[in-house]
């Protein structure tokens, strides 16, 4: 896969050490090492060109820091950069000083509306509000079933109203209708989700901006995908162009895309991005930070993002417990390793949080073995510590031939498999030791982490 | 059977029945190929020799169609040495050539459809992010081989997302092709048993089931598409005969992640490109075509049921740079 950007332009400074300043010449591999990075991670071509421009002028001529190395001298120079052109504030929504606020949804078809309106109401909800949905997307077959089961999931308010003919005239009616039923109601928001439609297609354009005249909605939002290419900036370009967008929600963040469209529908809207989708349940939408996404399309992982999840999941208290009793040395039994393994499968599978760690520094490499994790393998580990004693987990060194045949018959394993756990907890013990030695801490303080 | 759907060299009267088929392609495909002849035209116009800034030029738009880094040098390595050897004469060499890459990449390891069982159903599905417009493509598909005269069953095995099923039934009455579904939030696996089991005592030509939306890096899901593929061959051996990812035209690099991890857990055999009729070019499907060897079988160029063609790709790079 993508080799990390900054041990790229680590290697191409490689000869730059001793060299007093960055200049025109000894920045051209590392600025095509960029230019590559953010090629693969679907940045725009004239975007990219652009941002190059910019880093360039700013790079020259800097002197080369004691603290970083050229190449990670770059590589925070292009960060701040980029989180510079996503705008550094989450951005919020605009309410209207007369209710109800109207959000106009719009896009592409799939790139997700249905399931983001109905992730927005259940934010407002959250926020104390009371939404009212409406889908006049009387085109594509069942669309306005979608959102009346993606409502009642959200117990959210929908209006339904009548759709017997799939034409512009009934999508006006439809909007009237339902900003009518939303001040009877006494609902303070209106959520329009549209019919997905192409930023080519004159009529469907021309109807999206009749909408926007009737409803004069506070807020635009275009839903773009964020496995979108090249194309994203053709399609936000038009999109913005004819109807004036005042945001942008970025959906399906939840795979593995770099997600380089963020940047160059930012650019050429230079409207902010308000939310992205992660996943599909409701809950599933979180405020924008442009530093987790920039660190992202330079493919240096999410920290922020794991550090969060481990918040939310893991028990503290039990984490702190377990640190301490590792880091003293003896304590830490078999029955705590398990404990461990089951707090770190509680932030998902194994695979998907390495996939946040950043290719560099003490992780480096690791990324590589991700796809060769075998989750079966903690079940194992776990049902083998569990055939064991309450003494045994306390006591591996009591552990013998004919304990070990009980314990792989007991787990369904073999004995090998148990000897091998037994020998992996056994160095992890020797391992803590260390790390709880003041030597290793120095050690660790020593290793800084680029660029972030 | 499915062989004949790819062109009318087995099927005599292919041109008179889709008589715009080319024409039609050509057409989806027009404004991709204005912007990129147009560029191509320009960066040639005055310059008889190809030079460095010629190819830089041809580098940028091919970048911009989405062929992405790696496929776009590995076609311009060539001609690159070629033009430093001022073996290249003129622009429409240049165009020659290019031409010549893409469809020798397109149709490299040209994974032939499995071979029918006769009397069995042929089972086609149909697996994708979510988005990218399967079940349309699946109403599409019906409504084709229904016009072919094959009879035609839908599987509504995306039991997951609100009104996935009523969209497809919606679909099946236009293309006149019975559903078999159960109720949202039902065993996919479940539905895809009855929906074989359906089509086997009826004897009929097609079971194409309708997956559920899913990222490729859901562990989960992804598992789950297994266990339909192996669910499918415990009725039919050897089921089933085509597993086609649909993939959005819009999608950039990310195409290629894609096609790996439905290959993986599904064994993808062939690709449909959707919403073709929009300004994006869909030139992943040349990286991934180049680095899997997966075909592209159909494209999708519109919202009518008619609007799914064939893949063609001579007619679709030739569309590209004619």
């Amino acid at each position: 896969m993508f080799e990390n950007l900054t041990s790229k332009l680590q290697r191409a400074f490689k000869n730059l050490r001793g060299q007093g300043a960055l200049t025109e010449e000894n920045i051209q591999e590392p600025m095509r090492e960029i230019r590559m990075a953010l090629l693969e991670a679907d940045v725009n071509v004239k975007v990219v060109k652009q941002l190059l421009d910019q880093i360039q002028t700013k790079t020259l001529g800097q002197q080369v820091a004691g603290s970083l190395s050229p190449g990670e001298q770059v590589v925070k120079i292009m960060h701040d950069e980029l989180i510079e052109i996503l705008g550094r504030d989450t951005a919020r929504i605009k309410f209207a000083s007369q209710p109800p606020t109207v959000v106009l949804m719009a896009g592409l078809q799939g790139s997700g509306k249905t399931t983001t309106s109905g992730k927005l109401a259940n934010w407002f909800k959250n926020g104390g509000h009371r939404p009212l949905l409406v889908s006049v997307d009387v085109y594509r077959p069942a669309a306005r079933q979608q959102l009346k089961v993606v409502a009642d999931a959200v117990k959210a308010r929908i209006y339904e109203g009548h759709a017997d003919e799939a034409n512009t005239a009934t999508v006006e009616r439809l909007v009237k209708e339902a900003r009518r039923e939303a001040i009877n109601t006494g609902c303070d928001v209106l959520i329009v989700d549209t019919a997905g439609r192409l930023h080519i297609d004159d009529q469907l354009m021309d109807e999206m901006q009749s909408l926007k005249s009737i409803l004069n909605p506070q807020e635009i939002l275009f839903v773009a995908n964020a496995m979108t290419g090249q194309d994203a900036v053709r399609s936000a370009d038009d999109f913005h162009k004819k109807l004036a967008l005042t945001g942008i929600i970025l959906t399906k963040m939840d795979g593995d895309a770099r997600g380089g469209a963020a940047l160059s529908i930012r650019n050429v809207t230079g409207q902010p991005i308000k939310f992205i989708g992660v996943g599909e349940k409701y809950d599933a939408l979180e405020p924008f930070h442009p530093d987790r996404i920039v660190s992202r399309i330079l493919g240096m992982g999410d920290l922020a993002t794991l550090i969060e999840k481990a918040g939310r999941n893991v028990d503290q208290k039990k984490a702190q417990e377990l640190a301490t009793k590792a880091l003293s040395g003896d304590g830490f039994s078999l029955g705590d390793f398990r404990e461990q393994l089951r707090q770190v499968r509680k932030m998902g599978s194994l695979k998907s949080l390495i996939g946040m760690l950043p290719s560099v520094g003490p992780f480096a490499g690791m990324q590589k073995h991700a796809d060769s994790i075998d989750e079966k393998q903690i079940n194992r580990v776990e049902a083998i510590i569990g055939s064991m004693t309450e003494y045994e987990r306390d006591h591996h060194e009591v552990i013998n031939g004919s304990r070990r045949k009980r314990i792989a018959r007991g787990s369904g394993t073999s004995v090998q498999e148990v000897n091998n756990l037994l020998r992996q907890y056994a160095q992890m013990r020797k391992m803590f030791k260390q790390m709880g030695k003041p030597s290793f801490a120095r050690r660790m303080a020593g290793m800084k982490m680029p660029g972030m | 059977m499915f062989r004949s759907l790819f062109g009318g060299s087995d099927k005599p009267d292919e041109q008179e029945k889709k008589p715009g088929f080319f024409e039609r392609m050509k057409q989806a495909v027009t404004r991709t190929r204005e912007s990129l002849s147009e560029k191509i035209e320009a960066a040639v116009a005055f310059t008889k020799e190809i030079d460095r800034e010629t190819l830089d030029t041809l580098e940028a738009t091919l970048l911009s169609a989405d062929l992405g880094n790696t496929t776009t040098q590995e076609v311009l390595k060539s001609l690159r040495e070629k033009a430093d050897r001022k073996q290249i004469q003129d622009g429409n060499e240049l165009k020659r050539l290019l031409k010549e890459q893409m469809y020798a990449i397109l149709t490299r390891n040209r994974n032939p459809p499995a071979t029918r069982v006769e009397g069995g159903p042929e089972v086609i599905l149909v697996v994708g992010v979510n988005g990218t417009g399967k079940t349309t493509t699946i109403g599409k598909l019906a409504h084709m081989l229904r016009a072919d005269g094959k009879s035609v069953l839908l599987c509504a095995a995306d039991t997951f997302r609100a009104a996935a099923i009523e969209q497809l039934e919606i679909w099946g009455q236009r293309s006149d092709a019975e559903v078999i579904k159960t109720k949202q939030g039902g065993d996919p696996a479940a539905v895809l048993y009855d929906a074989l089991q359906t089509a086997q005592s009826r004897k009929m030509d097609y079971v194409i089931v309708d997956t559920a939306g899913r990222l490729h890096t859901k562990t989960n899901l992804m598992a789950e598409l297994d266990k339909m593929r192996r669910t499918a061959q415990r009725i039919i051996p050897s089921a089933p005969h085509e597993v086609l990812l649909v993939m959005d035209a819009t999608t950039g690099q990310n195409g290629l992640q894609q096609a790996r991890q439905f290959t993986d857990s599904s064994g993808v055999t062939g690709i449909v490109l959707t919403k073709l009729d929009g300004t994006a070019k869909g030139g992943v499907v040349v990286a991934i075509a180049r680095e899997l060897g997966l075909p592209v079988r159909y494209v999708g160029v519109g919202e009518k049921i008619g609007d799914l063609l064939p893949f063609d790709a001579r007619a679709f790079v030739d569309s590209l740079f004619e």
